[in-house]
């Protein structure tokens, strides 16, 4: 869909000349962003000033410090239960990480093995394999995961699950395709004349080779998958109350949005867009960097 | 011709069959669906009428051929909470959705294609990193915060537009304009990729060899080329449109199809979650075999093709 060079980052260009003139077009701010994220998340118990579950019915609405009305106890304000909002975007920090993580991981499970045992084997088995993606490429993948949700209940764990089977299928189709080329090297042949059983092959002379495209995509995915688990937990079947998830915010925060209380959506709206959008550029440097074939997608 | 479309309708059919079976399975795997078809509170005695009712005591192929049927009937089940067929439900939301969609659509083909054509022809200029930051935040950007944030400026601070509802052209500008971002964006890449292999083309190298001006170059010979992908590719991205919109709906209170999903979720409507689900699936099989064959009918290489 796009060319080359689509990991332009504007500032990067014009601030960082001496910095990237080293590191070429590695797409610095946002893989510090990104570090960033992670390690507010791993440090969450540290970092964030309050209990982000709890807080204090007397101290509701509080705006951010710098406002009238607020104070420098709450840094960006509290929510309609009193609740410091920056704890809670510290915290929701940990919820976005730990779902985008897992649940591209898991995508790219089932999506690679399952893209690898159809383009090696062929035959049915790859004639069922990609009927069955071209079937979920057909579910509306937004509606199948409310719907799954809607079923199982919400928790943060059935989310990822839930991300997971709805997100294999570009995997699967990627790595079908690059198989289907890979298997026609010398050195899966001399393995298949060295007796190797199919799933050694698969397993330890295709696997390697395709993991680089799976990492890739996982890559791009990640956003994608950042945006779901937000918009789940923003119509309420995503990560359950209290807990705090950026989505979640949102949904609470869209109440006192008429009356103008900014901070409760556009605080954990940036933090939201921030990180898929380090993520995306940074996909973006990957793809273009280590994989040309994906360049096209 | 005709084997190609037979074969593309069997494809589609198998998948709306493999869609059915997705869809049954799940519900009956995760649990009881008697707790899913009864109202809340109910009593035993109900969950056992329903049980009956629905056939769940019969074995899983019935069940199976009694939901197929059904279906095939048109019959999506009875909402808890209107009281009416989900059927009819959808149906007399379809038509809000589909105005939003139509907008949206409008909106992101006005935006990507003249930009996605800027930016080809300006490729590696000042306008091209313009487009490029416009693509990269529509696609990282969830729309339903685009959305609120829209309410605030437009709404809570400038009171220049209608936060919620439908009813004029006004309530259609914010929908459709958080809807459309990210499928302008999209459009806006393809756009570029297209034009720039256009661009490159033989042909394009003849008009300018023959003195042609650069305007007309982009206008005559390489703009309508450059724009079957992105049409073909606006097409699905309508149907999609109509199933992703179900947040910018929540978020404006737009009555369409993706505001009865939410009411579906939040009154624990089940009957109305899944048969949202189904009619979505249908309908992007639907649109997709009718693009397969459209295509056919344009370029006999690809019905001639295995």
């Amino acid at each position: 869909m796009s060319t080359q060079a689509e990991t332009i980052v504007l500032p990067a260009r014009f601030r960082w000349r001496r910095v990237s003139l080293r590191l070429g077009d590695f797409p610095l701010i946002p893989t510090l962003i990104l570090v960033g994220v992670a390690l507010v998340a791993i440090f969450a118990n540290v970092l964030a000033p309050h209990n982000p579950e709890i807080g204090s019915l007397a101290a509701r609405f509080r705006p951010p410090f710098w406002q009238t009305g607020g104070n420098t106890r709450y840094l960006l304000g509290t929510d309609q239960l009193g609740r410091d909002v920056l704890s809670r975007l510290i915290f929701g920090a940990r919820v976005s990480m730990v779902v985008g993580f897992t649940a591209v991981i898991f995508a790219g499970v089932i999506g690679t093995t399952l893209g690898i045992v159809s383009g090696y084997l062929g035959g049915w088995v790859d004639q069922v394999i990609m009927r069955l993606t071209d079937t979920w490429l057909a579910l509306p993948a937004l509606t199948f995961a409310i719907f799954l949700a809607a079923i199982v209940g919400p928790s943060m764990w059935n989310i990822v699950i839930i991300l997971g089977i709805t997100y294999w299928t570009r995997y699967a189709r990627v790595i079908r395709g690059e198989v289907l080329s890979l298997k026609e090297r010398e050195f899966v042949r001399l393995a298949v004349v060295a007796g190797c059983s199919k799933w050694t092959i698969m397993w330890r002379h295709i696997l390697p080779n395709v993991i680089n495209s799976a990492i890739v995509l996982g890559s791009l995915m990640l956003g994608v998958v950042i945006i779901t688990e937000a918009t789940l937990s923003f119509l309420g079947v995503g990560v359950p109350p209290p807990q705090p998830a950026w989505g979640l915010m949102l949904s609470d925060g869209k109440q006192g949005l008429m009356v103008g209380r900014w901070w409760l959506t556009v605080f954990p709206g940036c933090c939201i867009m921030l990180m898929v959008l380090s993520a995306n550029l940074i996909g973006d440097w990957l793809r273009v960097k280590f994989d040309p074939q994906l360049r096209q997608l | 011709m005709k084997q190609y479309i037979s074969r593309r309708v069997g494809y589609s059919l198998l998948s709306l069959f493999l869609l059915s079976l997705t869809i049954f399975f799940f519900v009956r795997v995760t649990g009881d669906p008697a707790a899913l078809l009864v109202e809340p509170g109910a009593s035993q005695a109900d969950i056992d009428a329903i049980h009956h009712q629905f056939g769940l005591d019969r074995p899983l192929w019935v069940q199976y051929a009694i939901f197929m049927s059904s279906l095939l009937h048109g019959d999506l089940g009875q909402s808890f909470y209107y009281r009416m067929p989900v059927m009819g439900l959808y149906l007399s939301r379809l038509p809000n959705s589909l105005i939003l969609a139509v907008v949206a659509m409008g909106l992101s083909l006005l935006i990507g294609i003249p930009s996605g054509i800027l930016a080809a022809v300006r490729v590696g200029r000042f306008w091209d990193s313009v487009g490029k930051v416009f693509a990269l935040l529509g696609l990282s950007l969830p729309s339903f915060w685009v959305g609120l944030v829209l309410i605030l400026v437009f709404s809570v601070y400038l009171g220049w537009l209608p936060s919620s509802g439908a009813g004029t052209p006004l309530h259609l500008i914010m929908p459709a304009f958080a809807l459309g971002w990210y499928f302008a964006a999209a459009h806006m890449r393809l756009t570029r990729s297209s034009m720039l292999d256009v661009l490159g083309s033989e042909y394009v190298k003849l008009a300018r060899i023959k003195g042609l001006p650069q305007s007309l170059v982009i206008a005559k010979h390489a703009f309508k080329n450059a724009l079957i992908p992105v049409l073909t590719l606006a097409g699905i991205n309508l149907v999609i449109m109509v199933n992703v919109a179900v947040v910018v709906e929540t978020v404006f209170a737009w009555p369409g199809i993706g505001r009865l999903l939410y009411e579906g979720i939040a009154f624990r409507d089940f009957p109305v979650v899944q048969g949202v689900v189904i009619m979505g699936g249908a309908m992007i099989v639907t649109v997709n075999l009718l693009i397969d064959i459209l295509y056919a009918v344009i370029d006999p290489r690809i019905r001639l093709e295995r």
